[in-house]
């Protein structure tokens, strides 16, 4: 697999772009990246420039310059306390950084495009003492702004897509925890988010509740959304990755490009075992 | 979508969280039970001394009881960052506030309907003043301690000691609409002056603090 990708290292703050349009890293051998865009890539879903995020004198993330391009999936590697969270945080809006320059889906400030922003974290976010149903009923009701684009998915259709029974009457905090990663990532999906930030979702999931998210994630990338996805996972999320990003010590270290992969070989050759 | 609807959605899902985990409740209707019994058993008081001092025996097994609910009321949106979905929702805060505010008042009401009986049996109670009155009396002062308890139940919700500092905060600020509250009782039960005045600078409270929390509770859902 790695044979086949582009391994870049680009120092302590990288600016890595392989944008057709406007690129603002020259790289030498760029010519020779075989990478191919899944969608014409026309604008940055996100562009960070010099962003850092201090607790207290600790600095989780260090002048963190980087674009994520449009319709592309990002599977972000990296140690514990690499900033990887950190990273999907402040781009949700939950945190704010410390300094530098945040531009998501085109606005600088997160909380005006906050809507089509999906966040999925490290918790279910979803109610113990309710059913799978109940809490994207609850969700739902919460985006029913008549300023958001139409067409949102039904919490039927949500939970259908991940593949969960939506008559299930059973409280989540029963749920295995496949289920409740599937129940939480249905509820991101519900409000058809432009941008998707997953922190982890594979943790703790058996293979089958995996191979169902990323079958979702795949059709989802297809159809132009942006994902950023951490993991430690990185042979799991493969499939899906259009990049491998690599944090270390709250920078970003490496970017890989990969060739679109055949998804359905992926995830079977995944899953079969090794010699 | 109406700011009503989106007040309802999350009122509803505060009502079914509760019905189901029954946890706000059951602390409270313990707590207020207890300070009644022991109260009485502790005083043994006649029927006049209990008119003076039902008042304030009242309002501090309530304004106990409800702590004990308002800092459920933030530890369930804790669990499992659920809080954070709904930071990220389009949906306004003061709409999440106002819900909270409403279930917290109607756990406190639920609490006061089965105290009420209680209190007038063990402590021998009988209004010489306009008993009517305490239909005012009691949702404004609950209005007062829910509005403010849940308001600072969220300002407290990232420290490490927020169980104790809920009461810390809560406690002086309250100070004057406790002393509404007794002295209006008072004047009830006792029938020997009038509450009036007692009254109106309960609703003038409720008024001043409802708005000021309406109006700050985005900054602090989203203070880091």
């Amino acid at each position: 697999m790695r044979s086949m990708c582009v391994f870049l290292r680009h120092g302590s703050s990288p600016q890595i772009l392989f944008d057709s349009v406007k690129p603002t890293v020259s790289v030498s051998n760029v010519a020779d990246i075989p990478y191919t865009p899944r969608v014409p890539v026309a604008t940055n879903a996100i562009e960070l420039r010099e962003v850092s995020k201090l607790y207290g004198t600790f600095a989780a993330l260090r002048k963190v310059t980087v674009d994520f391009h449009t319709g592309q999936s990002y599977v972000i590697l990296g140690p514990n306390g690499a900033g990887k969270s950190t990273l999907l945080r402040n781009l949700a809006g939950l945190t704010r950084p410390t300094f530098g320059k945040m531009t998501i889906l085109g606005s600088g400030e997160v909380s005006e495009v906050r809507s089509r922003i999906g966040y999925l974290g490290h918790d279910s976010m979803l109610y113990d003492e309710l059913t799978a149903m109940e809490n994207l009923r609850y969700s739902a009701s919460l985006y029913e702004d008549d300023s958001l684009p139409a067409g949102r998915w039904t919490p039927e259709q949500s939970l259908a897509m991940v593949g969960l029974d939506p008559t299930l009457n059973r409280p989540v905090g029963k749920f295995s925890q496949g289920m409740r990663q599937r129940a939480s990532l249905a509820r991101v999906l519900m409000a058809k988010p432009d941008l998707l930030l997953l922190d982890e979702p594979f943790s703790n999931v058996d293979i089958a509740s995996s191979n169902q998210m990323l079958h979702v994630l795949d059709q989802l990338r297809a159809a132009g959304n942006t994902i950023l996805l951490t993991t430690h996972q990185p042979d799991l999320a493969r499939p899906i990755a259009d990049c491998f990003c690599t944090m270390e010590a709250g920078q970003i270290a490496t970017m890989e490009y990969f060739p679109p992969a055949n998804v359905h070989t992926e995830i079977r050759a995944a899953q079969e075992p090794r010699a | 979508m109406s700011y009503a609807r989106i007040v309802w959605a999350h009122l509803a899902k505060d009502l079914r969280l509760e019905w189901r985990s029954k946890d706000a409740i059951n602390g409270m209707l313990f707590f207020s039970l207890l300070v009644v019994v022991l109260f009485s058993f502790a005083f043994d008081p006649t029927m006049a001394v209990s008119r003076l001092i039902a008042g304030g025996i009242l309002w501090v097994a309530l304004l106990f009881a409800s702590t004990t609910a308002l800092n459920q009321t933030w530890t369930r949106e804790l669990r499992h960052q659920v809080l954070d979905a709904q930071r990220m929702a389009p949906s306004p805060a003061s709409a999440l506030f106002l819900a909270k505010v409403l279930a917290n008042f109607l756990f406190v009401t639920m609490i006061q309907v089965v105290l009420g009986p209680l209190f007038i049996i063990f402590y021998n109670l009988q209004a010489l003043g306009q008993g009517w009155w305490m239909a005012l009396v009691l949702p404004l002062g609950t209005l007062a301690l829910v509005v403010n308890g849940t308001f600072f139940a969220a300002l407290s919700l990232r420290t490490r000691n927020r169980e104790m500092l809920l009461p810390l905060i809560l406690f002086p600020v309250s100070i004057p609409a406790l002393l509404a509250m007794v002295q209006s009782t008072s004047a009830i039960l006792t029938g020997e002056s009038d509450p009036g005045l007692w009254i109106k600078m309960l609703g003038g409270y409720d008024i001043i603090f409802m708005t000021l929390c309406l109006l700050l509770f985005e900054t602090i859902l989203n203070a880091e």
